[in-house]
């Protein structure tokens, strides 16, 4: 899609195009559809469903509960909890709040990134892991922090980072 | 016998499931009969995991810092012999740390288990709720909370009685009750510790807003963060509909109220008022221009009442023991106590709450056990970005809403970070700074581009590269960003700027004069070296070092090659003989 002066969106040209099934979205749609201010809703749970927030997703989400796709990727872009690309298996949260960077947790990122060889925001070329800088997990007298899979890793230090990781990689390939 | 887990988010990190497990299993195994029960965090986050052991006549035994390996060992001895382990239960010293403090808000976290709302009546559960629907006009409880003198605890301090009569006084019909559970302020966690560890208060403090005002729905916006938080609530949600203390004609008095979960999408901005309303609805969460405030015109356009959590969860003790006990406690214009989260370089830091009016140097060093390792205390965070830091010098300044505002900081929503002499704090305004800019929703061009560019002097300074007209220009922006702003975000935006402007000009100063950073943080401005005296040529740092720039062999002192060294701090961490120094 080309706007008015022959370029391509921002959105267009700096997020995939894949094709997704459509068809799994329906029960959500259908439990929202006609229900005014649900649209993040019903974005949390097209996420859920997808991992992250397909592009023509958004476009078939904005048709069918009847608001523009401006709308749609407006509220999709705004908040941080939304993800317009596919994540790794496993989505590292490091910590940035204000105890855990009094308590080191840039060194803690940049273990991972030398470990995982990404920088923040990128995933592994295997498709395992996301990295991730979050502002506050409050989980502060543990600080640093990371959470991954929803389980918070506290007292963190590069070494133990690292461990957390090599664990998690040794359960997914054997080696 | 029965045996209580500490599982708040913190105690799950710390390992609370794997001890959780491991006492499951000893149950199984032996196949004695043991009560395992879960409860919400205590506060003693630097202890957890934290295990209760209680016998037969109600003596409560608490074990810190629990392993599996520990539990076993309590099993042995404690469950089957009644011998207690004396080497793993809290020391004397730490139990001060509870003594020291007097809790409202958290009288329940830590005690019961939040998922059982029968434990939550025991200790007077929706006996206020009870107590306002049958003796109490709605007036009465306004007038009670007026006497009480609550004001808000998310913020800005303002007088919870006079929030609920401008809602109960405005037109309009339905109107609604939201709670702000978007604690989005990096370094607090109270909300969450309250909604993990007791979340039938503040639904209960809900409903009594709800019958206060003339509202029949509410809203709890919760951060998508917290799945525990979330989890909680919809079970305490559910057991409360079960009872009838939530749902049609709530105990038989024809008031009926249903509270709504809404996840938050991670925005800092809106914990403003108008910004969750718009979230609220589904849209950006934009802030709009007060008036109409939230009690006139709010969610969907209906009068709406948004108060905090730790709001709500005074409540019910303020109806039951009535306004004045309340009243009773804090200092003349702050009453009762509030929650702060301790976090940083404190000995001991966890969740405390303490009567207003008590020193930071009270709370820091009475209750929270001094400075880690014994360093020097250089400052104390409050109100996270939309703060400021303390100097040591104010130590004695007591925490209630005027005084802390006197200081440059704010009370906020109650998240104090202790820092020591060394963290920078060019880098913690920058800190801040980057946070803000990047959490500023763009709608204010002052907040939109100010902060930025106040991030990018800040940045230039932290780098080494400051220029002595910087810090005038870092305060003509921050004067403008203040007045430029439509909401609280970009108006306290410079906050952290100005106050470390204020106390420690002399860190910016070598930051700019003498291109050093004091405290030893600013990676452009500092070298890694290793001293040849104190090296045992183990090779230890050359084994860790990322970028192998370390070099030396057996026998030989070794040497950092600093062309290629990215200061990741890795030699000196790894380090045992203390050889690595930073100048």
């Amino acid at each position: 899609m080309f706007c008015c002066i022959g370029e391509e969106h921002g959105i267009e040209k700096n997020f995939p195009d894949e094709e997704v099934d459509l068809a799994v979205l329906e029960p959500v749609l259908k439990e929202y559809r006609g229900i005014p201010g649900s649209l993040i809703t019903v974005l949390q749970k097209a996420q859920d469903v997808y991992g992250y927030l397909p592009r023509r997703a958004l476009y078939h989400i904005a048709r069918e509960i009847g608001v523009k796709p401006a709308k749609v990727f407006g509220v999709a872009t705004f908040y941080a909890q939304f993800r317009l690309k596919p994540v790794g298996k496993h989505l590292i949260m490091v910590c940035h709040g204000t105890a855990c960077h009094v308590n080191g947790a840039e060194l803690i990122t940049s273990a991972l990134c030398d470990e995982l060889n990404i920088k923040d925001g990128e995933t592994t070329a295997d498709g395992l892991f996301t990295l991730q800088n979050v502002a506050c997990l409050g989980c502060c007298s543990l600080a640093p922090v990371m959470m991954i899979d929803g389980e918070a890793y506290g007292k963190l230090t590069p070494d133990k980072a690292r461990d957390v990781i090599r664990d998690i990689y040794r359960r997914e390939t054997g080696k | 016998m029965k045996v209580v887990v500490g599982l708040g988010s913190c105690g799950i990190a710390a390992g609370g499931n794997k001890v959780l497990e491991a006492i499951q299993d000893e149950v199984r195994s032996r196949g004695i009969s043991v009560d395992v029960q879960k409860a919400g965090c205590i506060g003693m986050c630097y202890l957890e995991p934290i295990i209760d052991v209680v016998d037969d006549e109600g003596n409560r035994t608490t074990y810190v810092r629990v392993t599996p390996e520990i539990v076993k060992e309590i099993f042995d001895n404690h469950i089957e012999k009644g011998k207690v382990l004396s080497e793993y239960t809290i020391a004397e010293d730490d139990r001060s740390y509870i003594d020291g403090q007097m809790r409202i808000a958290l009288r329940n976290c830590g005690v019961i288990d939040p998922e059982s709302i029968d434990e939550y009546i025991e200790r007077d559960g929706y006996r206020a709720l009870e107590k306002v629907l049958k003796e109490m006009t709605p007036e009465q409880v306004i007038e009670e909370m007026k006497i009480s003198g609550l004001r808000g605890r998310g913020g800005a301090g303002f007088p919870t009685w006079f929030k609920w009569n401008a809602a109960r006084s405005a037109q309009g019909s339905p109107k609604y009750v939201v709670c702000n559970a978007d604690e989005g302020d990096p370094g607090a966690f109270m909300d969450r510790s309250v909604l993990e560890g007791d979340p039938h208060s503040v639904l209960e403090g809900m409903a009594i807003a709800g019958y206060a005002i003339g509202a029949e729905q509410g809203f709890i916006y919760v951060r998508a963060e917290y799945p525990l938080a979330i989890k909680r609530l919809e079970i305490a949600i559910e057991q409360a509909r079960q009872k009838g203390f939530l749902g049609k004609d709530i105990m038989g008095a024809g008031f009926c109220f249903d509270v709504k979960i809404k996840a938050g999408a991670g925005a800092f901005v809106c914990g403003e008022e108008t910004a969750l309303i718009a979230s609220l609805e589904g849209e950006r969460g934009m802030p709009r221009l007060k008036p109409p405030f939230p009690a006139q015109k709010g969610y969907m356009g209906k009068p709406t009442n948004i108060n905090n959590v730790e709001t709500f969860a005074n409540v019910p003790w303020i109806i039951l023991k009535g306004g004045k006990a309340f009243a009773a406690i804090g200092t003349e214009k702050s009453k009762g106590t509030k929650v702060f989260a301790l976090a940083g370089k404190v000995k001991k830091g966890g969740l405390v709450e303490v009567p207003m009016g008590l020193s930071l140097k009270d709370v820091i060093f009475k209750i929270g056990g001094g400075i880690k390792n014994d360093k020097k205390i250089k400052a104390v965070q409050l109100g996270g970005p939309s703060g400021g830091c303390i100097p040591e010098s104010l130590l004695d300044t007591p925490v209630d809403y005027e005084s802390i505002v006197k200081t440059g900081a704010i009370m906020g929503s109650g998240g104090m970070i202790v820092m020591d002499e060394t963290t920078c704090m060019v880098d913690m305004a920058r800190f801040f700074l980057d946070f803000t800019r990047k959490e500023s929703c763009g709608k204010c061009t002052h907040c939109r581009l100010g902060t930025k560019r106040m991030l990018e002097i800040l940045e230039r300074i932290c780098e080494g590269r400051g220029e002595e007209s910087d810090l005038e220009l870092l305060e003509e922006l921050a004067v403008n960003v203040k007045g430029g702003s439509l909401c609280g975000l970009g108006q306290t935006a410079p906050n952290p700027v100005l106050t470390t402007l204020r106390y420690f000009r002399d860190e910016y100063e070598a930051h700019i004069k003498d291109k050093k950073c004091p405290a030893k943080q600013c990676k452009a401005l500092i070298a890694y070296r290793i001293d040849a005296e104190k090296c045992r040529s183990c090779g230890l740092c050359a084994r860790k070092c990322p970028v192998n720039t370390i070099r030396g062999s057996k026998g030989q002192p070794y040497e950092i090659i600093r062309e290629n060294c990215t200061k990741c701090g890795t030699c000196l961490e790894v380090c045992r003989f203390g050889a690595v120094a930073v100048e």
